[in-house]
């Protein structure tokens, strides 16, 4: 399958859907280029509005535009809007409830090789713990045109989160979401692995080794990081021997928490959560992040292996 | 009735409501008061905010914790029962010690400062995109001005050219621990407004007389800052340019005599 980045297939998308909507606003951080959100620039100066280097400022203005029935997307770094502007993110945006969508790009190590300032492994974790917030992380371009239209026809307070590189897809174009539930992306009986945004596709690889070992995984793209699909990880909790959650994303706060929380509380099984650890991540691509942090096929696969004896 | 008056009555609310709940921001309270009675008994339409009309003037209280001023303005406006301040604060009520949603005539729950510009101008901008004769009004408190987001609003203020706009600063000079200028100089606000590219209006904050004219001032192609000069717990000596009056709350003596205060200036002018 193609290998499209998911920023890019969510700025497509929005331009396409801004043409028929025109409360479709989005709002900049001198990110237009890192976003790839140019052409909606250029097309609708108007509904384009540019805040600078100022994210805080950008978020609330979101939230005005939004008070006045618009639909708002505030695009930038991840890195940026899920910390300078997380207080304008609770306020203005979560309690207020108003019609914001947060996306954050070149999201979790995306941007590795800048340093610690530019990472956002803590996204979900504070997203989440924000009441009337929806948190979102497509896995591939075909889920990201999805979530986007999604989005375009729903008011609700959201954090949705893309990586910066050309992604593998996961999904055959016109493949079905429903937000909220997982996508099952392999059936399997003896483990489970639940990753969620640019991690899918390594879980889907991992099971591809493991089938190759006589093991069935089963994946879940847990794309909506919150609400939890409860229903979902009780299954596997309670048919498989095993779970492992993948994320880009620190240990602490993000989608394994989201899953041992559920399955401690109602049906408790063997847990393994994989992302990085609480330390001061080094410096690097993510691919050598990745290699580092044993977020592979092959140690996903190892894990699985090692849950299972 | 005389505006003044208004004013002193709110403010007889206003005491009300803080000492017999036991919380609330009085100082504040009392120094933004003629600014919020201002807008609401005349520059302002108010029948249109009612209406939720889309073409409704918009205010919006930065300076969230003056929340109890607002409350009896919009009750004595008729946006909501009287009543109901009696539930301020009170578990389960909408009416916190900021503004909350779901209040009638609350466009956006305010509490964290420097929140209310960016909001502001969010709005003005779409306001004039869609071609709205509606204009936008924000209110700040002057400590307020030390919040960076503060200055990243009234960047973006200018450069879309809100003349839509009106920032009012309740300029006081005292906040929670002590004088603006020992905490953190602003003396020439409006020259940094000025440099920021603001239209500048500076008025005594009690006075009808340059307070109206000053809130329907504009330029245009430029947001309008108002700086109101005023005087923090105005209306009582007890309170009137103490810091800690910010949020105190008075005792049975100091109530007794902030009332009479209030209410002998409030027959004076009627
Ligand atoms: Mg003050």
């Amino acid at each position: 399958m193609a290998k499209v980045s998911c920023r890019k297939a969510f700025t497509a998308k929005l331009l396409e859907l801004a043409r028929e909507n025109e409360k479709i606003y989005a709002v900049a951080t001198d990110s237009r280029g890192s976003v790839t959100i140019g052409k909606f620039a250029e097309e609708f100066p108007k509904r384009f509005i540019e805040c600078g280097i100022a994210e805080q400022n950008a978020v609330g203005v979101a939230s005005g535009l939004a008070k006045d029935g618009n639909n708002v997307f505030v695009t930038g770094p991840a890195c940026f809007l899920a910390a300078r502007a997380f207080e304008q993110v609770k306020v203005d945006v979560a309690y207020n409830k108003t019609n914001v969508k947060i996306i954050g790009v070149s999201s979790g190590v995306s941007y590795g090789p800048l340093g610690g300032t530019h990472t956002s492994l803590h996204d979900y974790a504070s997203m989440r713990a924000l009441a009337n917030m929806l948190v979102l992380a497509p896995s591939d371009n075909v889920q990201t045109e999805y979530l986007t239209e999604y989005l375009a026809n729903t008011d609700h307070p959201t954090y949705m989160r893309m990586g910066r590189g050309d992604v593998e897809g996961v999904y055959e174009p016109g493949e079905s979401f429903e937000v909220g539930k997982a996508k099952q992306v392999c059936d399997g009986m003896d483990i489970t692995i639940i990753a969620c945004g640019e991690m899918v596709i390594v879980a889907k690889k991992a099971a591809e080794l493991l089938k190759e070992q006589g093991i069935s995984a089963r994946v879940l793209d847990m794309f909506t990081v919150k609400p939890l699909d409860e229903e979902s990880v009780i299954k596997a909790a309670k048919e498989t021997k095993g779970i492992i959650t993948l994320e880009e994303h620190s240990i602490y706060g993000g989608l394994g928490e989201a899953v041992t929380h559920v399955v401690s509380e109602y049906a408790p099984a063997k847990v393994k959560i994989l992302g990085f650890p609480d330390e001061e991540i080094k410096i690097g691509n993510s691919k050598e992040l990745f290699g580092h942090y044993g977020l592979t096929p092959e140690n996903v696969a190892a894990v699985a292996g090692k849950l299972l004896q | 009735m005389d505006l003044k008056k208004i004013a002193f009555d709110r403010r007889l609310d206003v005491l009300e409501m803080v000492y017999s709940k036991k919380s609330g921001h009085i100082g504040g309270s009392m120094s933004c008061m003629d600014i919020l009675t201002s807008l609401y008994y005349s520059v302002m339409d108010i029948q249109k905010i009612k209406d939720h009309d889309e073409d409704r003037d918009r205010f919006i209280l930065s300076k969230g914790h003056c929340s109890e001023a607002l409350y009896t303005v919009l009750a004595d406006c008729g946006f909501f029962d009287k009543a109901e301040l009696e539930t301020y604060t009170r578990f389960g009520t909408k009416l916190a010690e900021h503004p909350t949603k779901g209040i009638n005539g609350i466009e956006i729950a305010t509490g964290a400062l420097g929140h209310g510009l960016s909001a502001a101008v969010g709005m003005a901008i779409s306001l004039k995109n869609r071609g709205s004769a509606a204009h936008v009004y924000v209110l700040m408190g002057d400590g307020e001005q030390a919040e960076g987001s503060v200055w990243e609003a009234t960047m973006a203020a200018a450069k879309f050219g809100l003349d839509n706009l009106t920032m009012i600063i309740d300029r006081n000079r005292l906040q929670i621990s002590g004088g603006t200028e020992d905490v953190m100089p602003l003396d020439n606000l409006a020259e940094k407004y000025g440099a920021f590219g603001c239209h500048v209006v500076t008025c005594n904050g009690h006075d009808y007389g340059e307070l109206i004219p000053a809130l329907k001032e504009g330029k245009s192609k430029q947001p309008t800052v108002v700086i109101a000069d005023t005087i923090k717990g105005y209306g009582s000596s007890v309170m009137e340019n103490k810091a800690d009056w910010h949020h105190n709350i008075p005792t049975a003596e100091e109530y007794e005599q902030i009332k009479a205060d209030l209410t002998k200036k409030g027959m004076e002018v009627s």
